[in-house]
């Protein structure tokens, strides 16, 4: 049968890996070539590496970093951050990456998307919907949580899959950080919204809240940062990831 | 030698480094003269399906591909989109495939998946006894990332098979070919032991 998916996300800043708190406060937490490997012998699911900086400082991804990352991973890598055209994303498939994210450059131009698809196929691509709740809204906003798009992120969503997206990652910029569990409400809208495979990112703090997400949604890749970056309660960094015994424990034979 | 063929689109790497792990030696395949040296053969493949049959026509192998696996028996693992490849035709593009295997790919029933494709995940396949791609290996999962599935005529080459609101091919194998829709690259240990089980195949 198949099983949700349990995601870690890396952020990534100047080739550094980095954790933010509601997209700011970026706080330098290592090595992304350490922890893509620690990660990789923890057998993790698959790994999103995103990098945050690229839209912001209109720069292209770093391809020869995101190599050696793949390189390091048995497993599914997506990336995004700064892809804002097909021949980058081709060249990022060609790397070993297995899913490339768009995000900035689909919300000014959706086309991108479905050019992307013709070429590499649905599966492989990734919209990515940084949002924040904008009273009962959810609104799309661009360039690193900088610029508010005045677009609702179910619409976006939807944009995304009819032009041939094949996920959407849901990225919670009120959750980021937080640990103060998944933003469901963000998530059913976009649940609603679309018939592809959805992630969620931001807010989860524990596999309780992996649990409760996998409860309400059944098939979902429940994406987090902080729960695999820090450990114990003055956020030592320390990589880590549930082993396959512990995530039968926690989620049931699933 | 395994050869991996490098048309463009298709975690190249990924297998290199693995079977470089292993002390298998491996290189990438990107004209004739690569593949002569190689005993056996590995198409990958990432993307969509007319996009890859004409990546593969423009690498200029084709011919010498077919050579190689119809005539020489060269044992050829296809991989994902690699394994729809080597089939008749795909639903998802106009071009045909290489006609290696009698099969056409089609896409998934929406309607039995609550519309939820592309099928992306870690799913569970059941191999049959005499498999040699999964022999050795217990109860595993590999990742799937595909809207598409293989439709064989003769159902005698599924050596495994996984499900998705369906029953689905998940591994085939006749004679030198050999193929898989999931990713043995991206599957961890599980994955990995397919690879080494190729390998041996190849050495064979």
């Amino acid at each position: 049968m198949l099983r949700p998916r349990l995601i870690p996300v890396l952020l990534l800043r100047g080739g550094a890996l980095v954790k933010t708190v509601r997209f700011a406060d970026a706080r330098y937490v290592g090595d992304p070539l350490n922890a893509v490997r620690i990660l990789n012998e923890k057998e993790v699911d698959e790994l999103a590496i995103l990098d945050i900086d690229a839209s912001v400082h209109g720069r292209t991804p770093d391809l020869g970093l995101i190599r050696e990352l793949a390189a390091e991973c048995r497993m599914p890598v997506s990336y995004a951050g700064g892809v804002t055209n097909v021949e980058t994303f081709q060249a990022l498939i060609g790397l070993g990456v297995e899913k490339v994210g768009l995000s900035s450059a689909a919300l000014e131009r959706p086309q991108l998307i479905r050019e992307c698809a013709t070429v590499v196929g649905s599966q492989s691509v990734m919209y990515v919907a940084d949002s924040r709740r904008n009273g009962s809204t959810h609104e799309i906003y661009s360039h690193n949580g900088l610029r508010a798009s005045g677009q609702d992120v179910a619409t976006m969503a939807k944009i995304a899959e009819d032009m041939g997206a094949g996920e959407v990652l849901i990225n919670s910029i009120d959750r980021d950080g937080t640990r103060s569990g998944y933003d469901f409400d963000l998530i059913s809208a976009v649940r609603a919204a679309v018939q592809i495979p959805i992630s969620a990112l931001g807010g989860a703090g524990s596999l309780e809240d992996v649990r409760e997400l996998y409860s309400r949604f059944g098939l979902i890749g429940a994406a987090a940062g902080s729960m695999f970056v820090y450990h114990g309660k003055f956020n030592a960094v320390l990589i880590n990831y549930p082993s396959r015994a512990k995530r039968r424990e926690a989620f049931g034979e699933l | 030698m395994i050869g991996v063929i490098d048309y463009g689109l298709g975690n190249v790497h990924a297998f290199l480094s693995l079977y470089e792990d292993e002390g298998v030696p491996a290189r990438t395949v990107t004209s004739m003269s690569d593949l002569d040296a190689c005993e056996a053969l590995i198409l990958p493949g990432v993307g969509a399906f007319d996009s890859a049959m004409d990546r593969l026509e423009s690498s200029g192998l084709r011919e010498s591909l077919d050579y190689a696996v119809l005539k020489r028996s060269t044992p050829v693992l296809g991989v994902c989109v690699g394994f729809q490849m080597m089939c008749n035709s795909s639903e998802e593009g106009v071009k045909p495939g290489l006609g290696w295997l009698d099969a056409t790919v089609r896409r998934f029933d929406p309607a039995a998946v609550a519309g939820m494709l592309p099928h992306m995940g870690w799913n569970d396949v059941q191999a049959g006894s005499a498999s040699l791609l999964l022999s050795g290996i217990t109860s595993p999962s590999f990742y799937f990332l595909h809207s598409y599935h293989v439709d064989v005529a003769d159902s005698t080459v599924i050596a495994a098979r996984s499900h998705y609101g369906v029953d689905f091919v998940a591994a085939v194998e006749q004679r030198n070919l050999f193929a898989t829709q999931f990713h043995p690259e991206k599957s961890h240990e599980w994955g990995r032991r397919v690879l080494l089980n190729f390998a041996q195949i190849a050495h064979a």
